[in-house]
């Protein structure tokens, strides 16, 4: 039942929202947004208590002749991504009260309806369920990036369009090939996820390959993995700070979990004998996303650059198929997560403070606010894995899961420690430190919703590096799991 | 069976309407007949499943009478879309065409024979020929009737030639006699036999307009009245696929080696050809009307997967409906928007028309999105079903190319949707329409919709 309105909340405060006006859809928004945080951390607690509990849940049939169940639940993994999802929009909204956005009613709408079909794609227990959520949730970001992007905005978020759904049709056929293997035995063909486990574990190698490129190349494009990443730092760039902290914050992790759950239980034979190249493509991506991202003089581009990097880790993380790995993944995908959505902001204030996010034209921030100059600093260490701040425990572990799988790939990919902070720290050094730019003159004082967010962002960067065993026993618990289906 | 008799009768009704001047009441007596004729439809299923009629010359089963459901709910909506259509000249006359083509139309989801289909296939298409030319004073219009015409005529010939030669090889013109010739004497027909196949392939082609026999298409399409054009690539189209459907798979099924390889080069081609050409075009009537080159090319896909017994059938249905459906709401904003700019669809027409008229926008955003396959409407669901049918055959190829034709697809269904809510428009005073499109407009996108939600009621319709 929870688990039910996890999913009907957003999309009725989204509709409600879109009958407000003026500033009262922005309250109305971050009211619901707030809610619906409070709602995962009921079906947190619950899971704690109880994870078979009825409440997480629902099970309806959708399309009785086909096999199509309307049929989500909250597992281990699903838990965490709901609760990083619900955590990030409220933070998101209320990053959002500084810019005047035209039309506020329709934005906030779609953030949440978005909002909505992101839990869906986190909750879904059925093939079909999870493909229509998946697709759902490209729609309102696809509006937010066109209506409210930046210039150039149609082409760039075009392109976006079409390679995410090029890679989400691809999917759906992949899909579409286990689910006609299901119920050899029945006669009953089922979209459940045991059972398309159980379809695509009896296929033979070749056809475990057909379906493991075609879903693969979904996820890669989602992430985005070397070399379907093209369209994202432009869309990153043009899209509204909104919209670019759900795709970087959120969407991305959709990728990332899609992997965990529907790609390595579906196809283990394909895994053993593709995997490598996957890797290798992510490992490259890790190193060739740093280069770039170390000569990048716009913030916003860097700080996306940095994203295909660190999901690279990720997805090698998770491709290795190691216990650490995985769970590796699972720490960093919420980690990075909270981080990038609070250097995005920074960008964003930035921005808004000093009309410019040119690198070179910056200087000497933190002469004006010292405030402003720790919480960039606190996110900023979390982001580049300092121990005891969020990132750490990922990556940390991410690396020791590759390490496991190969000790060549791992030294490759712990390049991306020392690149990360190579661009990260010279970043902060440029726009922060130094001799004070002109542009920083008029810096001044941070709004008060802005302050707010960054406080939150930092508490959670330190209080998660702190103290992760809560979420880091979830994410073992859903990787073990996995780990047992993988068999 | 009874819709076919009312429909006769009101069009007989039409054309005397002028001689006993009740022409006033001849809309909503059209309407009120073709609710009539559906709801009868109902009373009809599961009832007369295998009783011949007229000498077995026309069989209404279940199949029949869903596909007549679908057309008589689309020539519903389509009255209502073309209630401007019937207020100047000619009403009568444009009335009786209309209905005429209806009966045609309904005639060939229910042939059991082959002079039925060669009759039902000529009754839709000559009053299509003089509908297409019916702005006498227009160019376009002309040309449009005109080639019409000549691409119907020839492809009719090509259809009578084909129906002789299977005649000679199986002496039989019934459907089910000329199954049972084939399962019987699959290894010893002659060779003119499979050429009539094959020409009675050719002629169907060219009827729904499949590359490369779709040349006329986009000239007629674009040439039409608008309402015109609806009618063609809606009513027109979901009868062309009903009779195809019938004779492919059931007919021939049995000789699906001679036209299954021909038809998959031919899907190929159009979804090629359609969707490349379409992703070119200024005016949004011609983008449609290339795009429905593509909507049929996917049609025929479900009918190649031709070893899936009815879940083909139902595809084709439910494909059927939710383009119609979508269509009907695409031409009703076409229509009006062209109206405005006195006759021009181009693109640039629709540019802020999220501004003009928010209601229209929307509308056409979601039929767009069902045109283009976007979950959870209707279009989705219909590409999903032909997908599901041939995937793990070995067709696989088509669904990859059909997939990359797709995103061509979403590109120029996206550029109507970038236009009305991202560019400026040219004028900035609002759009009156009809409330009566309006209502029509919305009833259609909800349709959309509801489709795409619960799709059980047209999937499962068979059992």
């Amino acid at each position: 039942m929870l688990v039910g309105l996890l999913i009907i909340v957003p999309l009725i405060a989204g509709l409600l929202v879109f009958g407000t006006k003026g500033k009262a859809s922005h309250q109305f928004a971050l009211g619901f947004s707030i809610v619906e945080f409070a709602l995962s951390l009921a079906a947190f607690f619950q899971y704690h208590h109880n994870p078979a509990s009825s409440e997480l849940i629902l099970n309806c049939t959708w399309v009785e002749s086909l096999g199509i169940h309307f049929a989500v639940g909250l597992d281990a993994l699903s838990v965490l991504m709901v609760l990083l999802t619900t955590f990030l929009v409220p933070l998101i909204i209320l990053s959002s009260f500084k810019n005047e956005y035209e039309k506020p009613n329709a934005f906030y709408g779609l953030i949440l309806i978005m909002q909505m079909a992101l839990v869906g794609v986190f909750a879904a227990n059925d093939g079909f369920l999870f493909y229509v959520f998946w697709e759902l949730a490209l729609i309102p970001i696809y509006f937010i990036c066109l209506l409210w992007g930046g210039e150039n905005r149609g082409a760039i978020t075009f392109k976006f369009f079409v390679y995410t759904l090029l890679g989400s049709l691809f999917m759906l056929v992949g899909l579409i090939y286990v689910y006609s293997h299901t119920g050899v035995d029945t006669g009953i063909k089922s979209w459940a996820l045991t059972d398309l486990y159980a379809a695509g574990k009896s296929l033979d190698i070749n056809q475990q390959s057909f379906v493991f490129w075609c879903i693969f190349l979904a996820f890669g494009i989602k992430m985005p993995i070397f070399p379907l990443h093209t369209w994202q730092p432009d869309t990153y760039v043009n899209a509204p700070t909104q919209g670019t902290m759900l795709l970087s914050g959120i969407m991305l992790k959709m990728g990332t979990f899609g992997l965990i759950k529907w790609l390595l239980p579906l196809t283990p034979l394909a895994l053993e004998k593709w995997g490598g190249l996957a890797i290798g493509l992510s490992v490259f991506g890790i190193i060739y996303a740093s280069c770039i991202a170390i000569v990048q003089k716009d913030y916003k581009r860097l700080i996306a650059y940095s994203s295909i990097a660190h999901v690279g880790l990720i997805a090698a993380g998770i491709l290795s198929c190691t216990q650490q790995g995985i769970q590796g993944g699972v720490m960093q995908m919420l980690a990075h997560g909270i981080n990038v959505v609070g250097l995005f902001l920074i960008a964003d204030i930035l921005l808004r403070h000093t009309g410019t996010r040119d690198i070179d034209k910056l200087g000497g921030i933190r002469s004006m606010n010292g405030n402003f100059a720790v919480l960039f600093l606190i996110i900023m260490l979390g982001s580049v894995a300092l121990p005891l701040t969020n990132g750490f425990v990922g990556e940390f572990l991410l690396i020791n899961g590759v390490y496991q799988y190969s000790a060549t790939v791992a030294a490759f990919a712990g390049l991306t420690v020392i690149l990360g902070a190579v661009y990260m720290l010279r970043s902060y050094q440029n726009i922060m430190l130094g001799e004070r730019k002109d542009s920083a003159i008029a810096f001044g004082s941070l709004d008060g919703t802005d302050k707010l967010v960054l406080y939150i962002v930092c508490f959670a960067v330190i209080a998660f590096g702190v103290y992760p065993k809560p979420l880091n026993d979830l994410a073992e618990e859903g990787t073990k799991i996995i780990m047992q289906n993988l068999k | 069976m009874k819709g076919l008799f009312i429909l006769s009768g009101l069009g007989i009704l039409a054309m005397l309407a002028e001689i006993f001047k009740f022409k006033k009441v001849l809309y909503p007596l059209v309407l009120i007949g073709i609710i009539v004729a559906y709801a009868l439809g109902f009373t009809e299923w599961n009832a007369n499943f295998n009783i011949p009629m007229f000498s077995n010359m026309i069989r209404f089963d279940n199949v029949a009478l869903a596909f007549s459901g679908v057309i008589l709910a689309t020539s519903f909506f389509w009255f209502i879309l073309a209630n401007d259509y019937f207020e100047k000249d000619h009403i009568t006359d444009h009335f009786a065409l209309v209905l005429f083509a209806l009966v045609g139309a309904l005639m060939l989801t229910a042939f059991s024979n082959m002079t039925t289909l060669f009759l039902g296939i000529e009754i839709l298409s000559i009053p299509m020929y003089v509908l297409a030319a019916s702005r006498k004073r227009d160019l376009a219009s002309n040309e449009a009737g005109f080639k019409y015409l000549i691409m119907g005529s020839f492809a009719s010939g090509f259809l009578l030639f084909g129906i002789a030669l299977i005649y000679g090889a199986t002496g039989s013109f019934d459907l089910m006699a000329i199954r049972a010739y084939i399962s019987h004497n699959g290894s010893e027909l002659p060779a003119f036999f499979y050429a009539g196949v094959l020409l009675v392939l050719v002629a169907m082609l060219f009827k729904v307009s499949a590359a490369p026999f779709h040349f006329w298409a986009p000239d007629v399409y674009e040439g039409s009245p608008t309402v015109i054009t609806a009618l063609m690539s809606t009513i027109v189209k979901t009868a062309a696929f009903a009779a195809f459907m019938r004779l492919f798979l059931v007919t021939f099924g049995g000789v699906n080696e001679t036209w299954g390889m021909i038809l998959s080069v031919v899907i190929a081609l159009s979804l090629v050809v359609s969707n490349i050409t379409a992703a070119a075009q200024q005016s949004v009537k011609r983008m449609l009307a290339y795009s429905s080159i593509s909507h049929a090319a996917f049609m025929l896909m479900a009918i190649l997967a031709n070893n899936r017994g009815m879940a083909s059938v139902s595809a084709i249905l439910y494909y059927s409906l939710a383009y119609s459906i979508g269509s009907i709401a695409a031409f009703t904003v076409v229509y009006h928007v062209s109206k405005e700019e006195n006759g021009s669809s181009n693109l640039e027409a629709f540019n802020g028309l999220a501004k003009r008229h928010p209601l229209m926008a929307v509308c056409m955003t979601v039929a767009m999105l069902s045109l283009a396959g976007i979950p959870v409407t209707s279009g989705f669901f219909a590409k999903y079903f032909v997908f599901s049918l041939l995937i793990g055959t070995s067709f696989n190829w088509l669904i990859i190319l059909a997939i990359l034709t797709s995103a061509v697809g979403v590109y120029y269904y996206f550029k109507v949707i970038i236009a009305m809510y991202f560019k400026a428009p040219a004028k900035h005073d609002g759009i009156t329409i009809d409330s009566s499109h309006a209502v029509l407009l919305l009833l259609t996108t909800l349709i959309t919709i509801a489709l795409g939600l619960v799709p059980n009621f047209v999937i499962e319709i068979f059992g």
